[in-house]
């Protein structure tokens, strides 16, 4: 049974792992538009290239509006 | 109307922004530009809107939210709502400008984040509880059990202080107010159950409920999150609706004008009200000549004259040509504000609604309390005072009888309806509107704007002389009072050319003039032209000293207002139509679609008076309007409807705002609710059974973790696939 003292802890981290990935995803405001980001994923436009920097909204953390999450975009 | 005259406007649309933007909107963002666009449903519109605007000058970037059907543009500073939404129109798809302020409080869902950040925790804790527990069910003993307890109780006890602590507050806010709701019980659970496991645990006992209580939580705070998101879709609705207008008055002043908000207007204030626009408080006209609409305010379809000495009304159109009105009532002695007071009498007799889930939970929580203290006593009894077996025991049986399935029940389906009508064009602004809406028997509709889309459709235009219609024509398209604009566009529709009238000007208040082969043509209102009026709306054309021509309108019938009808005939519904309008209309309405109880020139008070009177018959009424002369009505019905179209008022006063120009959703919408109570019931009906099975189990002290983990996910997993079998 010495095999746990291994196990749990690793079993816990990678639980860790995906709550902090949670909770980066929350943070980063991935939740506004699941049908949008849905059908972008098909999209064939930023296929041969990046997305442009200025097309890619800033990350503003602006209280009165969520700027348009450029980073999923590409 | 123009841009340059976008400042001054009022009710209008079109002229919303630019106030906005000098105004409250100013912190907001000026760079950024949010659209309504309600069309936009399919992954194709990602690209048609976003390319399409990419290339307009100004136009930085460009951002669909296809869930929240918005438009978000991100320009130089140089652009308004008002350039963008022909070019949006142009690309196929409605645009209506939203106030970015009014929506702020949406588009940070602070209490929604926090659920979820909350869910993802006890989500977490669930897993890996789960995974140590399974160890100690498959039979792990001695110091292996004990260990893997610990550890267990160390993930799980700060998730249930983190995660839990909605359920606690409520509670909390629950025991100050001497009332104990669905929560006390649920924080009951949790803590007894946590502190027993922890006692086990270093007591090297048996049974530890850890994974019970963060899974109690996880499943709970499920459908809390539903729940919530339900509530903040019909609050940002409503937002949004709100965000369409922005009340605002142009005040004339010694030196000049200044634009003001409308609750600022003081009686004795000189306003002046643009064409296209509305009038922002009661008034006197002091100046100027026009003709207004009245159709939002009373029903009328016919436009009314307004001239000095005439008094106008808030909510009330102008159409043809500048007035200026001396207020005479603002604020809370306006007719709007008189209208507003009978809202709120009705609203407050609806509050008393109590929801299936209430019910329920006024039923659940003294049970569960009575059965888990009858437990604990008995076996207290039994065993002769054996404290630790007798706290499990009961701690055992409030585990099993929480709510999971209970506080899922309802949130799931109403998740699940709601998005079902969303996609529909339907927008649920009230939680309890869809159980309110499968009760329905009766329905009153509203004529002007409700079954009629408020805009008039010349009638047997082809009996006409051909040079009449071409004169028409020329005349008509000279104005744009609605008249004319109808005119004008059943012509073209012919294939009719206009004649070459010169000399064209607007008579504001009467008509349209000119000269046609060297006669003097008129095309207005049958008094000025020299004809006599008759009481069907109509519009009256005269060439030189020739016989008057009239020419008449019906309102044209709103798409699937006919279909709607008919079905909710054949369903066995009773159907009244009540309109402000004149009997004539309402009767020709009423008997084009089949209505047989009408009632025509009904004042505001009495829609409402109406509507209580079916009520007191026992009637469960849905109302369909879209007036402010319908919106105590509205309040007052069990349920109520209104198009997107309708004034705000009238939309904050109903529950399910229609989001297309068809009303065929509305029978979709009844369809859907008697469906998703039939659900909700079944979903009641599912954990009662779950627990009807389990809860003897553990008054007799047979219940084991594992059985009450099981208990838990599956009723919950069943009342939630239960809620998705919705059609």
């Amino acid at each position: 049974m010495d095999i746990l003292i291994l196990l749990v802890p690793v079993s816990l981290g990678l639980g860790l792992l995906g709550l902090g990935a949670f909770i980066w995803t929350l943070r980063s405001r991935q939740y506004e538009d699941p049908k949008g980001d849905a059908a972008r994923i098909l999209s064939d436009r930023w296929d041969d290239r990046p997305a442009p920097v200025e097309d890619r909204a800033p990350r503003q953390r602006r209280p009165d509006a969520a700027g348009p999450q450029g980073g999923e975009r590409g | 109307m123009s841009v340059t005259e976008a400042p001054g406007g009022i009710g209008c649309i079109g002229c919303l922004t630019a106030p906005m933007a000098q105004g409250k909107g100013e912190a907001a963002a000026v760079d950024e530009i949010v659209l309504a666009v309600p069309g936009a449903d399919c992954a194709a519109c990602i690209p048609a809107l976003e390319e399409g605007l990419a290339s307009f000058p100004g136009v930085r970037d460009v951002r669909v939210n296809l869930s929240l059907r918005r438009l978000r543009v991100r320009h130089d500073g140089s652009l308004a709502p008002e350039d963008l939404i022909p070019e949006v129109a142009r690309l196929g798809y409605e645009a209506l400008p939203l106030d970015l302020v009014a929506l702020s409080g949406t588009e940070n869902d602070r209490v929604g984040r926090d659920l979820l950040m909350r869910l993802g925790v006890a989500f977490f804790a669930m897993m890996n509880v789960m995974l140590l527990s399974v160890a100690v069910w498959s039979g792990a003993t001695d110091a292996t059990r004990d260990i893997f307890h610990l550890l267990s109780g160390a993930i799980a006890l700060p998730t249930v202080l983190f995660s839990g602590q909605p359920f606690f507050r409520s509670a909390w806010a629950g025991v100050k107010r001497g009332r104990l709701g669905m929560d006390f019980p649920i924080s009951l659970a949790l803590v007894l159950a946590s502190s027993i496991s922890v006692y086990e645990s270093f007591h090297g006992g048996d049974h530890a409920y850890f994974d019970a209580a963060v899974m109690l939580t996880f499943f709970l705070l499920g459908g809390r999150y539903l729940d919530h998101r339900t509530r903040a879709a019909a609050r940002s609705a409503a937002q949004e609706l709100a965000a369409l207008e922005v009340p605002r008055a142009i005040r004339l002043t010694g030196e000049g004008q200044e634009t003001v908000a409308v609750a600022d207007l003081l009686v004795g204030d000189l306003i002046s009200v643009r064409p296209g626009a509305r009038v922002p408080a009661d008034g006197v006209v002091t100046a100027g000549e026009s003709e207004i609409d009245r159709s939002l305010l009373t029903g009328e379809s016919l436009p009314a004259r307004a001239a000095p000495g005439g008094t106008v009304s808030a909510g009330e159109v102008n159409l043809t040509g500048p007035l200026t009105v001396r207020v005479t009532a603002a604020g809370r002695d306006s007719s709007l504000s008189r209208i507003a007071a009978l809202v709120a009498v009705a609203e407050e007799a609806r509050s008393r609604y109590t929801s299936l889930a209430d019910r329920a939970a006024r039923a659940y929580s003294p049970l569960v309390h009575t059965l888990s203290f009858s437990a604990f006593a008995f076996w207290m009894w039994k065993t002769g005072g054996d404290l630790r077996f007798a706290v499990n025991i009961s701690a055992a049986t409030l585990i099993i009888t929480c709510p999971c399935a209970l506080g899922l029940a309802v949130p799931a389906v109403v998740t699940a309806a709601s998005g079902k009508l969303f996609r529909k064009g339907l927008l649920i602004k009230s939680g309890t509107a869809l159980e309110r809406l499968a009760q329905v028997d009766t329905v009153v509709f509203d004529k002007t704007g409700t079954l009629t889309l408020g805009a008039p459709e010349p009638l047997d235009l082809v009996a006409h002389d051909a040079d009449d219609l071409r004169v028409a024509l020329a005349l008509a398209q000279g104005s744009s009072h609605p008249l004319a604009q109808a005119l004008a566009q059943g012509s073209l529709g012919l294939g009719v050319r206009p004649a070459h009238v010169t000399d064209v000007r607007e008579v504001p208040g009467h008509g349209i003039e000119g000269v046609w082969q060297d006669q003097r043509v008129r095309l207005g209102r049958a008094d000025w032209v020299g004809a006599k009026a008759g009481d069907v709306t109509a519009t009256t054309l005269r060439i030189g000293g020739a016989e008057p021509v009239t020419f008449a309108f019906a309102d044209a019938l709103r798409p699937g207002a006919e279909g709607l009808v008919t079905a909710l005939a054949a369903q066995g519904m009773e159907l009244h139509l009540v309109s402000g309008d004149v009997a004539g209309a309402v009767e020709g309405l009423a008997q084009r679609l089949g209505i047989p109880a009408w009632t025509a020139g009904a004042r505001p008070e009495e829609k409402a008076a109406y509507v209580r009177a079916l009520a007191s018959q026992g009637r469960r009424v849905l109302m369909v309007g879209d007036g402010l002369n319908d919106t105590a009505a509205l309040a007052e019905a069990l349920v109520s409807v209104s198009p997107a179209s309708a004034l705000d008022a009238a939309r904050a006063a109903s529950d399910i705002v229609l989001l297309g120009r068809d009303l065929a959703p509305v029978e979709d919408a009844l369809r859907i609710a008697r469906q998703a109570v039939r659900r909700m019931r079944e979903n009641f009906a599912l954990s009662a059974a779950y627990n009807v099975v389990s809860v003897p189990v553990a008054l007799m002290g047979f219940a084991t973790p594992l059985l009450a983990a099981l208990a838990m996910s599956l009723s919950s997993v069943t009342v939630t696939l239960n809620a998705l079998r919705l059609k």
